[in-house]
């Protein structure tokens, strides 16, 4: 059941081992992403997923990893590996700061300024750009986003990473906690990402998103990675019973990619 | 990537220009208008509350509205708010310090010793006990980040600390007193209304000159223009609030040397606040540290440039306080200092719990508590009475400020 890929991955890992004292959260995985993919990485909880995330995104170091990035190897020792590689991660708790507006949270960290004095309308400009292109609405710019709804605040949180002109972006349960709208809205930005020819990695426990944004999905359970599939709508039992070892528990094409 | 690719599909229904910020109806303007301003709306709570205490005051006591007297005011209120300029920045850090009372008795005393007892040149002496107030706050700044350590215990030591070094530096005699004439004239110097007019018609100009240019630039950045009755608004009403000042000094003493220092202080720290990239990032620590950590920002370097700000404010303050009571003595910095100070700060409408907040509130908070007290020694009251009333004047402001204005950022 190997989805055949022509492209090259953008970036890729293999061999991806940690163990946290006793746990083997994971073990010898594989993983890749290619430009303009959605990657949907499924699996229970405390299957590995979020571990993996943080691999990427240079948060955690592994035990043991081999990572190439378009086609050269490369290290992921730290966050700033990998915002400089292109790797753009939208973590869990969305990291904004609620007392702060909605041009302030896109441009946190890389503000735009002349001799330390804010440049305002240029990153109002630039926000504008951005979400109107992104089709991101909010009530006003100014707008603190601790008043803004929770799909409203993860579209801003997405759409932050773009700025800095990212090649892959890692979103680590966008949808959680989304009323059925926002997360449609959620959704329709992933698919634009997509679109604009990024790398995607969703981690989800939602099935049906999976199946309506993924192209591919990658199972892990218990650290390993169990199966990778296309994500068409009669692969879905299949998908199932990866995540939940009701497949017997053989890998089914594990590392499958290419 | 470029942001010029793949045109974006337009979901149904929605206008075409929807992420662009308030556009469309006067009412959303207005709307977005007030949403921007959510802070200021804090500080009319604060302004409404100092017109309720004056009104009550000067109801009680027919000297309390007299020029005089509120000259006296302002006299009394700069030292203790440029030490409240000082609590607000660690505030909005989300951080406390409990050291700067101490910390100012023990700078206005390294002042008058230097001064007084060697005889430095007293420009001199200034700068060394701000610098002193500097060294310090860098010192408890690196213990705060390098150890992790909560500002509250390293601050609750300093405060004993410092107090104990000020005690050192006095020597046996407990008591300086100050006669320099440059350092007393920092608060014994009165200028000409006409001085006050000109500075005033200065800040007018910059702050008319600013607006126009800010709304040529958004313009031309095609970015929406609030209507231009707000902007009237918002230069016209300080203004109005300055004229008054003005005629109230002029009518007295003349514009006191120390109120020009204190407001100097507090408008410039607050367009460092909100208008550099210092100050964003203080925001943002002050609101989410761990997000600010992961974006790159530097929160280190600022949670000890802010410790080292807090105390040379505070250093600041005690040689207000050293001037206008022409004395350094033992108990200087002690007693109410601190509790004024940062009363101040959360009266005057800065968050005790970071990221929410204005340096205006140093002046407002400090202009609340010199008015109960002020008020309350017209009246010849008791000092129990003016402790209880300051301590039930703070509850009330934080009751009022909880009430109203969180209750927003929760929904
Ligand atoms: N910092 C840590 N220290 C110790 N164990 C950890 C740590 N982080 C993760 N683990 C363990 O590693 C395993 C994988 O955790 P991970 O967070 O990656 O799971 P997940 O797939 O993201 O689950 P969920 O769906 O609940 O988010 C779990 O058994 C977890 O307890
Ligand atoms: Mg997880």
């Amino acid at each position: 059941m190997t989805v055949k890929e022509e492209r090259e991955p953008l970036l890729s890992l293999r061999g991806v081992s940690k163990r946290f004292g006793a746990v083997r959260a994971l073990d010898d995985v594989s993983f890749e992403v290619a430009a303009g993919e959605v990657v949907a990485l499924v699996g229970d909880n405390g299957a590995g997923k979020s571990t993996l995330i943080q691999v990427m995104s240079g948060t955690l170091v592994p035990d043991t990893a081999e990572v190439r990035f378009d086609g050269r190897e490369v290290s992921l020792g730290s966050p700033a590996d990998a915002s400089r590689l292109g790797v753009a991660t939208v973590y869990q708790d969305l990291a904004l700061c609620d007392n702060l507006d909605v041009v302030a949270n896109l441009h946190l960290g890389h503000e735009t300024h002349a001799a330390a004095v804010l440049s305002e309308v240029e990153m109002e400009r630039r926000a504008v750009g951005l979400l109107d292109e992104l089709s991101v609405r909010v009530p006003s710019l100014r707008t603190p986003v601790g008043m803004l709804s929770g799909g409203q605040r993860q579209c801003i949180a997405i759409a932050r990473t773009l700025l800095g002109a990212p090649r892959v972006v890692l979103l680590d349960e966008p949808t959680a906690a989304l009323g059925l709208v926002q997360k449609e809205q959620v959704l329709d930005l992933v698919r634009r990402l997509k679109a604009r020819g990024l790398g995607v990695v969703l981690i989800s426990h939602n099935m049906a998103e999976v199946f309506a944004v993924a192209d591919r999905v990658i199972v892990l359970r218990l650290g390993r990675r169990v199966a990778t599939l296309p994500a068409v709508a009669e692969q879905q039992q299949a998908v199932v019973a990866a995540i939940t070892g009701a497949d017997g528990g053989i890998p089914v094409a594990a590392g499958g990619f290419a | 990537m470029s942001l010029s690719t793949a045109p974006a599909p337009q979901p149904a229904g929605g206008p075409p220009d929807a992420g662009g910020g308030p556009e469309g109806s006067p009412l959303k303007r207005l709307f977005a208008f007030s949403s921007l301003n959510a802070a200021k709306l804090g500080s009319l709570q604060v302004v409404i509350g100092l017109v309720v205490i004056w009104t009550v005051f000067a109801l009680a006591h027919d000297r309390f509205l007299t020029a005089t007297n509120l000259t006296n005011l302002a006299l009394q209120i700069a030292a203790v708010g440029t030490i409240s300029i000082g609590v607000v920045l660690v505030l909005l850090l989300g951080e406390i310090d409990l050291s700067i009372g101490s910390v100012s008795g023990l700078c206005a005393g390294i002042m008058a010793v230097l001064n007084v007892k060697h005889g430095l040149d007293p420009v001199l002496a200034i700068v060394l006990a701000l610098l002193a107030g500097a060294a310090i706050g860098l010192l408890q700044g690196a213990i705060v980040t390098a150890f992790g350590v909560p500002s509250f215990v390293v601050t609750l030591g300093g405060l004993i600390a410092w107090q104990g070094a000020q005690l050192m530096v006095l020597g046996d005699t407990g008591s300086i007193n100050v006669t320099d004439p440059t350092i007393t004239g920092l608060t014994s110097t009165f200028y000409p209304a006409e001085v006050g007019w000109a500075l005033a018609a200065a800040g007018l100009a910059v702050a008319v000159v600013a607006t126009v240019r800010s709304r040529r630039s958004r313009t031309a950045a095609g970015l929406p223009v609030g209507a231009v009755a707000w902007d009237v608004v918002r230069i016209a009403l300080p203004a109005a609030v300055g004229v008054a000042a003005l005629l109230m000094f002029g009518s007295a003493r003349g514009v006191p040397l120390s109120v020009l220092i204190f407001l100097g202080l507090v408008i410039a720290m607050d367009l460092v606040c909100r208008r550099t990239l210092f100050g964003r990032h203080l925001f943002a620590i002050g609101g989410n540290a761990k997000a600010a950590r992961r974006v790159g920002i530097k929160v280190k370097r600022i949670r000890l440039l802010v410790f080292v700000l807090a105390s040379t404010f505070a250093a600041a303050g005690g040689i207000l306080a050293a001037s206008r009571l022409l004395a350094v003595n033992q108990a200087s910095g002690s007693g109410d200092v601190l509790l004024n100070a940062i009363a101040g700060a959360v009266i005057g409408g800065t968050s005790l719990f970071g990221g929410r907040g204005s340096v205006w509130s140093a002046l407002l908070g400090a202009l609340v508590i010199g008015s109960v007290s002020n008020g309350m020694d017209l009246l010849a009251l008791e000092s129990s009475v003016k402790f209880m009333v300051t301590g039930a004047v703070l509850v009330l402001a934080v009751v009022i400020d909880a009430t109203t204005n969180r209750r927003r950022d929760d929904a």
